[in-house]
């Protein structure tokens, strides 16, 4: 028999906005622990919220951006439960109605075209963190109590860890251009949870489903996928049933193992929040929110295209994410040659990058000095092999190119009458060249141009030195 | 007669005319907590030193300043469920016995604003849980006109501070009849104003969307001095409504004339107190005397009014009660094995029999499986009570009800069965229910010389229409000057 995956997912975002959903405390992280707290997020007695207005704002414009429906009328319900790390023993969320709904993001997987369902997309608030740690025993840390979330939730439309994948990253893309969240995993900004059964491969009923939480890199989510399908298809072929349950992927040891079951689910006694006013959004605030939508990749990538004359490959590479978007945009403002700035953010400034354990988003060059390093190339100043070495030079002391050029003494020998006496030397000193190109073998040229370069450190300007060459074996070869 | 038998307006005039100072004034109060606080037992919490210290600072103020504002030099005293920075602020309950809140509830940052002299904390019931202040894990409170009885609840502090001359106003908060039916047993005036009038920030919730703060006066005029510096939009509570402020004394004196009072039978039904009916009926003639024109308004739905405020308070408080776990603050299990454990021993032990009771029944009614037919179907309820009192309000400017079915009825009694307790609150919940204002004055004695109290409802934002009625009664029959005979008690 053969069987087929069939994956939702909920995705949660932690918001970008200054201050906390509920109070004005700092959303920074990386804080020193309960820095970030005030009676509000504490949950002491007697306080109470107050919905931060930029939530609402990024939740819309997240919706927006995945194509969701905007509720005129939502509002705000506790997930009630007991934990440490929250401090009213109540979540507050969105219940029965979410502030958007029915969205839908196109991915492409070989070739394939696919829609994807965006069930719905709350608002929440997220909790603190245990630190386990410790020698006095567990310890909380509240800073990200009150942190604002959204949850997007899918509809069960991936058949495929690819699709999966390819689906995350396209919301996460979509999400970072937007500005809602700078969805850094690595920071928790940005989680993944998956639904997944499998059935017979062209049944319409679903089989029964386990989930995973908390999946934290686009890696581990593939994996968990992979992992969790096969355990399913073992479990199936060997005529068991598969458990409804909750999952924990750990991913050090690349395994899953039961957290709880269904039976042991939660009952969260959802409730509206009797301490918040409902959420009232108008037509016009939509349309405003709309407006002031940025470029999403789709139509970023297709105008690199159109406007940039890019190949799509390129256009698909520098969009994939708003940060290298951005990058190349600012760079082609001040130097209008898309495809040598393409090349080279595509291809020198990775391994650079790499090297020094970077990303785009920490890059220590700016898009004016890229700019400035290959009119350098273009002019001639310099030859394409410096090029490579001052950029590797200016991620390392963060100069501008023209004064690494200067201090290293890279600019190309492009003076005639320098050049002329080197060659008249060099010519000289290989009668046997001469004696080739006479008889007419042209790849002498070839050597000679090699010498030239060897003589000047790879400075001579290949060009002039090649006009020289022929100018004095001419005159040689009388 | 002492300085602090009078009221504010009378204290008001003497500190205006310079006859008396606000140190004497605030002495004369501490005097007579010492005098009767161990008899009434209306405190959990003294601050007389540092009132008298206030007192001082005041005074030295005054002496350089032209104009008072009303309330400056006062001294009064909260309910013990509104946070006061550096002071223990309990709930009368185990749970938060060490609990100095960080912060100021936004009636104490008002009535710091205003010149206000706090005298203390007052008892209550565990978390405002109760009608007769006999839920506090820490003292019974007496009512000052029979040491016998119950005060009423939950703010059965506040009310007996006032009764007794231990404050010259006290703020209690009224979930269900909590500031109403306590004014109504203890012979004061109690007022809950329209939810979102007065700011819950720092009052301990107890039901979210119930809970409303309001004022214990000696009489009504008072009560429009202390409505006017309390009332405001804060904007740490979401739920507090942005008017302009008004004062409620400009209007208090023009009158009834013309005025329709409705009367609705729901309020005269089975278990009305023989005298609290007679009572209401003379009430009745009086304002008939005074030009009012008498209606007879009904309801379709308030017999579910008592059930349905039941399941939503209960599911709210289940909720709201919940952060109290032994982790961050308050009381903690000293031995536990495993956090589950830390959780049920902390909760276990820490809150009352009442709370625990409540809380339970709220799990249950937010349960799967349960919420629709419990939760869902209290708040369809309140919206058809809603209706009810829109429509009865088409009809008359206010309603005239009793407070509460009797008078203060004895320490103990209704321990055992709390049904019958919940009972005692049947004419005020409907009110919270709502979200409209109320107001409970004196109007009578019963033959064991306990007082009787009626209630006065209005539509949503109507507390000038209410103080008015209230002030043309209390002023025709003078019942302000009826004291608690606590005196010849001892």
């Amino acid at each position: 028999m053969e069987y087929e995956m069939v994956i939702g997912m909920e995705i949660h975002v932690e918001l970008g906005t200054k201050t906390k959903i509920f109070c004005s405390c700092p959303t920074e992280f990386g804080q020193d622990e309960n820095t970030h707290t005030c009676p509000v997020c504490l949950g002491m007695p007697g306080v109470l919220p107050v919905l931060n207005e930029k939530v609402v704002e990024y939740a819309t414009r997240a919706g927006l951006a995945l194509n969701c429906e905007i509720a005129h009328f939502s509002k705000m319900d506790r997930k009630n439960y007991f934990y440490p790390d929250l401090p009213k023993a109540y979540q507050t969320s969105q219940f029965d109605l979410p502030i958007c709904t029915g969205g839908v993001v196109e991915i492409e997987v070989d070739g394939m075209k696919k829609d994807i369902g965006i069930t719905r997309i709350h608002i929440e608030e997220d909790a603190g963190k245990l630190l386990h740690e410790s020698a006095e025993g567990t310890l909380v840390d509240v800073n990200r109590c009150g942190v604002p979330l959204v949850e997007i939730v899918t509809e069960p439309d991936m058949r495929s860890a690819e699709e999966a994948r390819v689906f995350a990253e396209k919301v996460r893309n979509i999400l970072e251009y937007t500005g809602v969240s700078d969805c850094k995993m690595q920071e928790g900004s940005m989680r993944f949870d998956v639904n997944l059964s499998m059935r017979e491969k062209g049944a319409t009923v679903l089989g029964t489903r386990t989930e995973m939480k908390n999946l934290n890199s686009f890696r581990a989510l593939v994996r968990a996928v992979q992992y969790e399908s096969k355990r399913q298809i073992i479990e199936l072929k060997k005529g068991h049933k598969i458990i409804q349950e909750t999952r924990k992927w750990d991913d050090t040891k690349g395994v899953s193992s039961s957290l709880r079951s269904k039976e042991e689910a939660q009952d969260y006694r959802y409730f509206p929040e009797p301490d918040l006013v409902p959420i009232v959004i108008e037509k016009e605030y939509i349309e405003k929110i709309k407006s002031e939508l940025p470029e999403l990749p789709e139509a970023k990538k297709q105008r690199y295209i159109d406007e940039y004359k890019l190949p799509e490959y390129d256009a698909g590479v520098l969009t994939a994410s708003g940060v290298t978007a951005r990058f190349f945009e600012e760079a082609v403002s001040l130097y209008d040659e898309a495809k040598q700035i393409s090349n080279w953010i595509m291809v020198e400034i990775p391994p650079l990058l790499k090297e020094k354990e970077l990303t785009m988003e920490n890059i220590p060059i700016k898009p004016a000095q890229l700019a400035e390093l290959l009119k350098l190339v273009k002019d001639g100043v310099i030859n394409g092999t410096s090029g490579k070495e001052v950029l590797k030079e200016m991620f390392n002391s963060g100069k501008n190119p023209d004064e690494i050029v200067k201090e290293q003494g890279l600019s190309q020998v492009s003076d005639t009458g320098e050049l002329e006496a080197i060659i008249e030397k060099i010519v000289a000193d290989n009668p046997k060249s001469l004696e080739d190109i006479g008889a007419g073998n042209e790849k002498a040229y070839g050597f000679l141009t090699g010498q030239v370069m060897k003589a000047t450190k790879g400075k001579a300007n290949p060009q002039v030195a090649n006009k020289i060459i022929r100018d004095v074996v001419a005159k040689h070869l009388g | 007669m002492e300085l602090s038998q009078k009221t504010i307006h009378e204290i008001n005039d003497l500190l205006e005319k310079k006859e008396v100072t606000v140190t004497e004034v605030t002495q004369s109060v501490v005097d007579r907590i010492a005098a009767v606080e161990n008899k009434t037992a209306a405190y959990l919490n003294l601050q007389t030193e540092e009132a008298l210290r206030a007192a001082g600072v005041i005074d030295e103020k005054l002496g350089e300043q032209k104009k008072r504002t009303p309330l400056e030099g006062i001294p009064y005293a909260l309910k013990d469920n509104m946070c006061t920075q550096g002071i223990l602020t309990t709930c009368a309950s185990k749970m938060l016995y060490n609990f100095n809140p960080p912060y100021n509830a936004h009636v104490y940052d008002r009535l710091i604003e205003e010149g206000g002299i706090l005298l203390g904390k007052t008892n209550m019931d565990e978390f405002a849980m109760g009608s007769s202040t006999e839920n506090s894990a820490y003292k019974i409170t007496h009512n000052p006109w029979d040491l016998n009885k119950v005060p009423g609840g939950s703010s059965g502090g506040s009310a007996v501070a006032v009764a007794a001359d231990t404050a010259f106003y006290t703020l209690g908060s009224d979930t269900g009849g909590s500031i109403r039916q306590p004014a109504s047993f203890c012979g004061v005036v109690g007022m809950k104003p329209t939810y979102g009038l007065v700011s819950r920030y720092g009052l301990v919730a107890f039901a979210s969307s119930l809970d409303q703060i309001g004022p214990f006066t000696k009489d009504v005029e008072d009560c429009a001095l202390v409505l006017n510096a309390i009332i405001g939009h804060d904007p740490k509570d979401s739920t507090s409504l942005n008017l302009e402020k008004k004062d409620y004394t400009q209007t208090l004196k023009q009158g009834v004339k013309g005025m329709k009072i409705g009367v609705a039978q729901a309020f005269f039904g089975e278990g009305l107190q023989p005298e609290v009916r007679k009572s209401l009926e003379d009430a009745i003639a009086v304002y008939k005397a005074m030009g009012a024109e008498i209606v007879d308004v009904s309801f379709q739905y308030l017999d579910y009014a008592l059930s349905a405020y039941y399941m939503i308070s209960s599911a709210e408080a289940s909720s709201n009660l919940a952060r109290y776990d032994g982790i961050r603050y308050g009381y903690r299990a000293e031995e536990y094995d495993g956090l589950v454990d830390l959780y049920k021993k902390t909760r276990s032990q820490g809150f009352g029999e009442e709370v625990k009771r409540r809380i339970m029944l709220g799990t249950y009614a937010l349960s799967s499986g349960y919420y629709d037919a419990y939760y869902k179907k209290a708040m369809q309820v309140r919206t058809l009570i809603k209706d009810d009192f829109n429509q009865v309000f088409d009809g008359c400017d206010v309603l005239l009800t009793p407070t509460a079915p009797t008078t203060a009825f004895g320490i103990g009694e209704k321990t055992s069965n709390p049904l019958e307790m919940y009972l005692t609150d049947i004419y005020t919940v409907p009110v919270n229910i709502a979200g409209i204002p109320g107001i409970s004055i004196p109007c009578g004695l019963d033959n064991n010389g306990m007082p009787i109290g009626m209630q006065l409802l209005g539509p949503i934002l109507s507390e000038e229409t209410l103080l008015k009625v209230a002030w043309a009664f209390e002023n025709e029959k003078g019942l302000k000057n009826l004291k608690a005979p606590l005196e010849t008690e001892v």
